[in-house]
């Protein structure tokens, strides 16, 4: 157990000194805080990408999934995918006109290419209102894969607030290097448990994963084809989902704005042509999943799916381990939820809506400040009221992905209107909030973000045709 | 729009084709290949070739739109 407690608060505190020590020697302005100065080559923007996009749940949720919903799991392994696809085409003239502009943030985009303070500040709420709860979902799941993982000798609050210290130490030091220079630890710690796991759990109890499908085959068929155990996730839910996902994705204000932090806008193209290859390691936590349904059956958490398979199969020095990387795993995305969370309060809440005439130095030292704001904001959410965002969560990637519209018709549309954006993302919302807390999601057997993404387009595109002229004066166009 | 983006578009709509729409007609257990129920198998196979989709937009765009032009649009 010793082994164990040292693997995890080793892993810790090397990623925390790592990360402060990232950003050392830089001068730290805004631009280089929040997208390192845009001089990120290809391996550390690969690592920063798959580091964002790996999070807890990529251990729980979809091994989780897998053991209770049975074939709706495949999602994730699509949209990401998408998600690379429409990377390829959006996010090089994204970073174009970021470099152009000197753009930070996903508001800033809004404000410069729709000249609107409002639909910037607009962007920015949702953004925040979206990242909390994703934040708190770290936190929650930091803690109990340390919890678990340690065979409780670290509870959960202790490992939720002493790495979330630690991050928000380095996320004030480092900014954005330091979530990369992290991410690297983390994605071979991640890479390795997940290899080891994926490959060793089916050849353990089953024989090899051929002969695991197998057995599974035998007893539940219907467990492997859409819709699985859920039968309001069937054929179009999945379809519908994994366009809004696939769309949703780079909408996250931090995923969005980490393509600034890229060198060229060459580097973004090619890592968007690799990056599928890192969804291969989802298709193991399947595996994992699929290993539980059938060697632990009746979990009342398939969230716990993973950690109770991994506990029964190997010594507690691996379980540590386990608990090392899913801590990392937390902590890489949430430093960067963090960094943007507090960049868009201090820059296009603060700045754009209240004092325009604020400094860049004075935005710097407020984003700086902000980051123990949201951190505590976090932090006491996830350890007083774990249940209080849950509407909040439900909703959050169904809010971003309406950003989508606003984003793409900007960067290749010169018809679009600030008037057809801003209508389009606020019925968009309205249908979101509508659907979702009126329970009528899935609607129609959709996924209800998507229903509202394309009304969101369609008002769109219909006022930008209806009213002219195509764009107030003084904004900017890409060309 | 500039010939090679139009042709590079053509091959991004693919892994829509095989990965959403195509859903519907792939939804089974049989057959099995390399162990895997076939809607796995299929998806597998259409995320591992996705990279080599991009790869040949990313060519076909290179050469049909002139590098001078590249940064303008």
């Amino acid at each position: 157990m010793n082994a164990a407690l040292l693997i995890i608060f080793g892993t810790i505190a090397c990623s925390a000194f790592v990360g402060i020590y990232a950003g050392r020697r830089v001068k730290m302005d805004l631009e280089n805080w929040t997208v390192g100065g845009r001089r990120f080559g290809s391996l550390i923007i690969w690592l920063l990408m798959a580091g964002e996009i790996y999070t807890t749940f990529t251990f729980l949720g979809a091994s989780g999934w897998a053991y209770s919903k049975g074939a709706p799991t495949y999602y994730i392994m699509i949209y990401g995918t998408l998600a690379y696809t429409l990377s390829f085409f959006i996010l090089p003239e994204l970073w174009k006109l970021g470099k152009r502009h000197g753009l930070h943030t996903q508001p800033d985009f809004f404000i410069r290419i729709y000249g609107s303070r409002f639909l910037g500040v607009l962007v920015a709420v949702v953004g925040i209102l979206s990242i909390i709860p994703y934040l708190q979902l770290q936190l929650a799941g930091l803690g109990m894969i340390v919890e678990v993982s340690s065979n409780g000798a670290i509870p959960s609050r202790l490992a939720i607030i002493l790495s979330f210290v630690l991050t928000c130490a380095f996320v004030y030091t480092s900014g954005i290097r330091g979530s990369a220079w992290v991410s690297v630890i983390k994605d071979v710690m991640m890479i390795v448990a997940v290899g080891v796991v994926g490959l060793g759990v089916p050849r353990i109890y089953f024989g090899g994963i051929g002969k695991m499908f197998r057995a599974l085959i035998a007893q539940k068929p219907d467990h492997l084809v859409f819709p699985g155990a859920a039968p309001t996730m069937d054929t179009l839910w999945v379809m519908s989902t994994v366009l809004l996902t696939g769309m949703g994705f780079y909408m996250w204000p931090h995923v969005f704005g980490s393509a600034f932090s890229a060198k060229s806008d060459k580097i973004i193209k090619r890592n968007a042509i690799i990056m599928p290859f890192y969804q291969i390691p989802i298709l193991l936590v399947f595996m994992v999943g699929f290993s539980a349904f059938l060697a632990l059956p009746g979990l009342k958490n398939g969230d716990l799916a993973f950690l109770e398979l991994v506990h029964k199969t190997y010594p507690s020095w691996f379980l540590g381990f386990i608990g090392a990387a899913g801590a990392v795993t937390a902590m890489v995305p949430a430093s960067i939820l963090v960094l943007f969370a507090s960049t868009l309060l201090a820059k296009n809440v603060y700045q754009a809506g209240f004092n325009p005439s604020a400094s860049e130095a004075a935005v710097m030292r407020l984003s700086r400040a902000m980051v123990f704001v949201i951190t505590t904001t976090g932090l006491i959410f996830a350890l007083f009221l774990p249940n209080a965002l849950v509407n909040l969560l439900l909703i959050g990637y169904d809010g971003v992905s309406q950003f989508f519209p606003g984003v793409v018709l900007g960067l290749f549309w010169k018809r679009v209107s600030r008037r057809g954006v801003i209508c389009g993302l606020l019925t968009g919302l309205a249908i979101v909030v509508a659907l979702v807390f009126g329970r009528h999601d899935p609607f129609l057997g959709m996924n209800a973000g998507f229903i509202a993404l394309v009304v969101n387009g369609t008002v769109a595109v219909a006022i930008s045709l209806l009213v002219r002229p195509g764009r107030p004066q003084g904004t900017v166009h890409v060309d | 729009m500039k010939k090679g983006t139009r042709l590079a578009l053509i091959f991004g709509a693919i892994p829509f084709l095989t990965l959403v729409f195509a859903l519907p007609f792939v939804n089974r257990i049989e057959p099995i290949v390399l162990g895997l129920p076939f809607v796995l198998f299929w998806i597998l196979l259409w995320v591992v070739l996705t990279p080599a989709v991009l790869f040949a937009a990313y060519k076909i765009e290179k050469k049909h739109n002139p590098p001078d032009d590249e940064d303008k649009q």
